[in-house]
């Protein structure tokens, strides 16, 4: 824990030593006022801390709502993929190609779509999140040792007691690592779902605090949102532990 | 952290072992094999195999590596069904009625990391229905009989690979079946706790006994388990000897292990190997 610390306070004494010199604006040629250094963040991430929280809630609402619908979709298809080898030999490369489309592109016809509320941010952010998922589950389903579903045949299991007993407890760990990546990505979702049409948020704040040049509070709100994606993967690796006693 | 403890020594006279679980008490079923061929693949495993085990007769099966002796388990207890030929279990021939009449136990322990010894143990019972409690209580008793106890709640990760042996042992008695298709049970043992083990299967037999069919590569825990042994060659396997053995499970294994009858069939049984 110690050295990562060491080395952010390494770049951020850097940083605030260029910044309040004007070295960062001399070399961008930049005007001064757009370039934050750490302290200006630091204190408007403080003066700002209303809007922030009540910008984080919404966008963390999209989140959890976005990453919870991936995760029912996601499960959902790799058992079904699992269990029907001609669907997962159809729906695969459709799965794979649904990621190719730009994020960026197909926000706003879902914002033409679903409006202005929060559907369509749940909606862009279910759709980058499932892929991690649903692959990764997929996998973990496959790597159960058949020989120990052959035992459970013998010893009276139903097909459904195979699954719960001795298929999915196996695929937990993969299907966590999916839950992980998914919320890795989920942030960028939701920003980018709410620059496609939306009054509130942290991707809003940062948009309009483009127009405003409030350079510092846009920087503040990326460490809110960093912040809160940490607190969602740990929060991950603490079910996780929970869940999966026996690694 | 491994641990290995030894078994409980019986104390004389005690003879009494747990019942099988309830709901499972019917009479043990007998097994039959007339022309049992199968092939994997392009590959002919079996040849034409003709094989009986009586009801509550225990059948052991010896060959050489790779002959299909595992194969042939698998086909008996339901899990597969024979290329050609018929296999019953107590006059059934569907595979259905096969795997429902056996209790199969593999050759590698296949313990499920996420459970505990003692819900490895019961996983029939569970899947038949029993409630958690129930099920752990009615397999509690088997563990201090094997020498598990204190071990009910340890994961497999935690357990070495004899009790780990014995773990699904007991899983596949307790599952109540009439049959028991057993293959290498004692492998990953040591000398001294396979000889008690053999000790103990012998005696859990005498008191209740049950149709079993038993792979193994040791000659003498098959003459000295089972009523007959089967000599298999090797693949494509057929039957080339069937001895019956001169005191099966008999109380005193150091006895009967030394007994001149026993080492005339030892013998016989190795040529028959050998010459296989």
């Amino acid at each position: 824990m110690l050295l990562p610390l060491g080395l952010i306070a390494l770049l951020l004494g850097a940083w605030q030593i260029a910044a309040s010199t004007g070295g960062i604006a001399d070399a961008l040629n930049l005007e001064d006022f757009l370039v934050a250094s750490p302290a200006e963040i630091a204190s408007s991430l403080w003066e700002n801390r209303g809007l922030l929280a009540e910008n984080a809630w919404v966008t963390l609402r999209e989140m959890l709502l976005g990453i919870l619908a991936a995760l029912a979709v996601g499960v959902g298809m790799a058992i079904v993929m699992h269990r029907w080898r001609l669907l997962r030999d159809a729906a695969y490369p459709l799965i794979v190609a649904s990621q190719t489309i730009p994020i960026v592109v197909i926000s706003p016809i879902l914002v033409v779509w679903f409006g202005y509320g929060i559907t369509p941010k749940v909606v862009i952010i279910a759709l980058i999140c499932f892929f991690p998922i649903t692959v990764n589950a997929l996998d973990g389903l496959r790597s159960v040792d058949p020989e120990a579903v052959k035992l459970m045949r013998s010893l009276d299991a139903s097909r459904w007691q195979r699954f719960w007993r001795a298929e999915a407890p196996a695929a937990l760990p993969s299907l966590f690592t999916g839950i992980k990546i998914a919320v890795v990505v989920a942030p960028i979702g939701a920003v980018f779902a709410e620059w496609a049409g939306s009054s509130a948020g942290l991707g809003h704040l940062i948009q309009s605090d483009t127009a405003q040049f409030e350079v510092a509070r846009q920087f503040a709100t990326v460490v809110v949102l960093s912040a809160m994606a940490l607190a969602l993967i740990g929060l991950t690796a603490l079910a996780e532990r929970r869940v999966v006693t026996w690694r | 952290m491994r641990q290995d403890i030894r078994m409980k020594p019986e104390s004389p006279g005690s003879q009494t072992v747990e019942p099988p679980a309830p709901g499972r008490g019917a009479p043990a079923d007998a097994v039959a094999l007339r022309a049992v061929s199968h092939s994997y693949a392009e590959l002919r495993t079996l040849a034409a195999i003709d094989l009986e085990a009586p009801a509550q007769g225990v059948l052991g099966l010896v060959g050489p590596s790779g002959c299909g002796k595992s194969t042939l388990l698998e086909l008996i207890c339901g899990l597969q069904e024979p290329s050609a030929g018929t296999i019953s279990v107590g006059g059934a021939e569907s595979a259905r009625a096969r795997l429902e009449r056996c209790a199969f136990m593999p050759q590698r322990d296949l313990l499920l990391p996420w459970y505990s010894a003692i819900d490895n143990a019961s996983l029939a019972l569970r899947n038949q229905g029993m409630g958690r409690r129930e099920a752990r209580a009615a397999a509690a008793g088997l563990f201090e009989r094997f020498g598990l106890t204190g071990f009910e709640a340890a994961r497999p990760a935690e357990l070495s690979g004899g009790m780990r042996q014995r773990v699904a042992f007991l899983r596949t008695l307790i599952a109540g079946k009439p049959v028991l298709t057993l293959d290498e049970p004692f492998a990953a043992l040591d000398a001294i706790t396979r000889a008690e083990m053999q000790e103990w299967l012998a005696s859990a037999l005498r008191a209740d006994p049950r149709t079993v069919v038993l792979v193994t590569h040791d000659v003498e825990e098959a003459l000295y388990l089972c009523d007959r042994v089967a000599v298999l060659s090797a693949r494509p396997a057929r039957v080339v000897a069937e001895l019956p053995s001169p005191h099966p499970r008999a109380p005193d294994r150091d006895a009967a292990v030394t007994d001149p009858e026993f080492i005339a069939a030892r013998e016989e049984a190795l040529r028959a190997l050998r010459g296989s």
